[in-house]
């Protein structure tokens, strides 16, 4: 079987399994990231979300075989960064977090839309969102953090 | 056992795929859905997979003073950004699935995924897009409307994968495009509609008008647009009821979970009517 070969929070894992497994299933069981949650499955709810090469991917749908040679970085890894506490601390200070399930993804999301847009508008960051659900929030708690942050973190992104 | 390939050139998937017994998959967000098993098992595929997404010799968008060439596994988002891709075509990626999905989708993936309620497809129907295949036995250039057969069937052959989508340079003086989803976001379209126009002092001079989720492939019927073209705006706003007619064979919904029949035609032939009212 051929091996697959990428980067995890920056450090290198090669597996040798089923290049057709969800890559949530590897991130979940064989690496022991449960950061990304299993929401609906088929790319709707964005719970699953990692960043590869710094972009948002749903896990869900994503084959193994596509992470070959790629930078992947999750939630655990991201939360070292000076810009998770960043965020960390608008979503705090919004009430962005409720239930929290959401959050992961969320801030995988917050952190692709920052990245590519540091001061994004309202309109930017719904499309940002676009593709993560909560069901707590009413999501504009989540907006507000996400422009705290812009603000806050300028020069950051 | 044949497995599953991983190749690191295009050369090597050619050459892979020369036995006919490998499917290629670009990003896969169709076919993971479509193949998911129970939880924690991998998916069931009829074939080995080669996952040609991250062939660096596929990723490219090249323009020239005709056309625009769109390497087959360039993601939708960056196809979104880019400064040469068509307005009409980045209008509909913008309108498709979500940030997350778009990172890792394709044309090629939905032109080989070739479903009825495609929106990219209704921008590569609209601006003439030909299809570039490639085996190693060589090249073969197809326009769109014969690249597709029907639901999730092609031309394309088993020893052969999408390079290149081309897309000749346009300009027309009216564009609409309009999706009927359930949300704005991660919506799959209950009825969709492009229609394109040049208008030059009352006269139309080209009319497109391209619907998706209305029959087992798109409908673009230029036999119909023919009959609107070299005509007087005011001339065809007269006798616009007839546009009813002309679809009546093509334009042939089925009810599903998302919408109905009725609905959809209605809706289909209500916004192609519109889109005429509006070039005067």
């Amino acid at each position: 079987m051929q091996s697959v070969k990428f980067r995890l929070n920056g450090n290198p894992v090669t597996l040798k399994t089923d290049p057709t497994r969800r890559f949530l299933d590897v991130l979940r069981e064989d690496l022991s990231h449960t950061g990304p949650k299993e929401g609906c499955g088929e790319g709707e709810c964005g719970a699953c979300a990692v960043l590869i090469d710094g972009h948002i991917t749903n896990s869900c749908i994503l084959p193994l075989g596509n992470v070959d040679g790629r930078d992947v970085m999750t939630i655990e890894g991201y939360r070292e960064t000076e810009r998770y506490r960043v965020l960390e601390e608008a979503y705090i200070a919004e009430g962005a977090v409720q239930c929290g399930i959401c959050i992961p993804g969320m801030i995988i999301a917050s952190e692709s839309l920052l990245h590519h847009n540091p001061s994004p508008t309202d309109d930017e960051i719904r499309i940002g969102l676009s593709g993560n659900l909560c069901r707590c929030t009413g999501y504009n708690m989540i907006i507000r953090a996400i422009k705290r942050a812009a603000e806050r973190g300028k020069g950051l992104w | 056992m044949v497995s599953h390939a991983i190749p690191k050139t295009y050369a090597e998937a050619l050459e892979i795929l020369k036995d006919g017994t490998h499917r290629v998959v670009a990003g896969g967000t169709d076919m993971m859905v479509r193949n998911r098993a129970w939880a924690g098992l991998p998916p069931a595929f009829d074939k080995p997979l080669l996952f040609a997404f991250n062939l660096p010799e596929l990723k490219y968008v090249r323009v020239d003073e005709k056309a625009i060439y769109i390497g087959s596994m360039t993601d939708l988002e960056t196809l979104l950004h880019h400064e040469d891709t068509p307005s009409l075509l980045r209008e509909v990626i913008g309108e498709m699935a979500s940030p997350a999905i778009r990172y890792v989708s394709t044309l090629a993936g939905n032109i080989v995924n070739a479903s009825p309620a495609a929106d990219s497809l209704l921008a590569l129907y609209a601006l003439d897009a030909q299809i570039v295949l490639e085996s190693v036995e060589g090249k073969r250039v197809l326009p769109i409307e014969k690249m597709i057969l029907g639901p999730g069937k092609t031309v394309l052959d088993h020893d052969e994968i999408i390079a290149e989508i081309r897309m000749p340079k346009s300009s027309f003086t009216h564009t609409a495009f309009r999706k009927v989803g359930g949300r704005r976001a991660d919506a799959i379209t209950k009825v969709g509609f492009i229609g394109c126009a040049v208008v030059d002092d009352g006269i139309i001079r080209d009319l497109r008008l391209i619907f998706n989720a209305v029959a087992p492939t798109l409908v673009r019927v230029k036999s119909v647009e023919a009959l609107h073209i070299g005509h007087a705006i005011e001339d065809v706003l007269d006798d616009i009821e007839t546009i009813t007619h002309h679809y009546a064979e093509h334009i042939n919904p089925i009810d599903d979970q998302r919408s109905n029949r009725a609905y959809r035609k209605e809706t289909a032939l209500e916004l192609a009517r519109h889109f005429i009212k509006t070039l005067q």
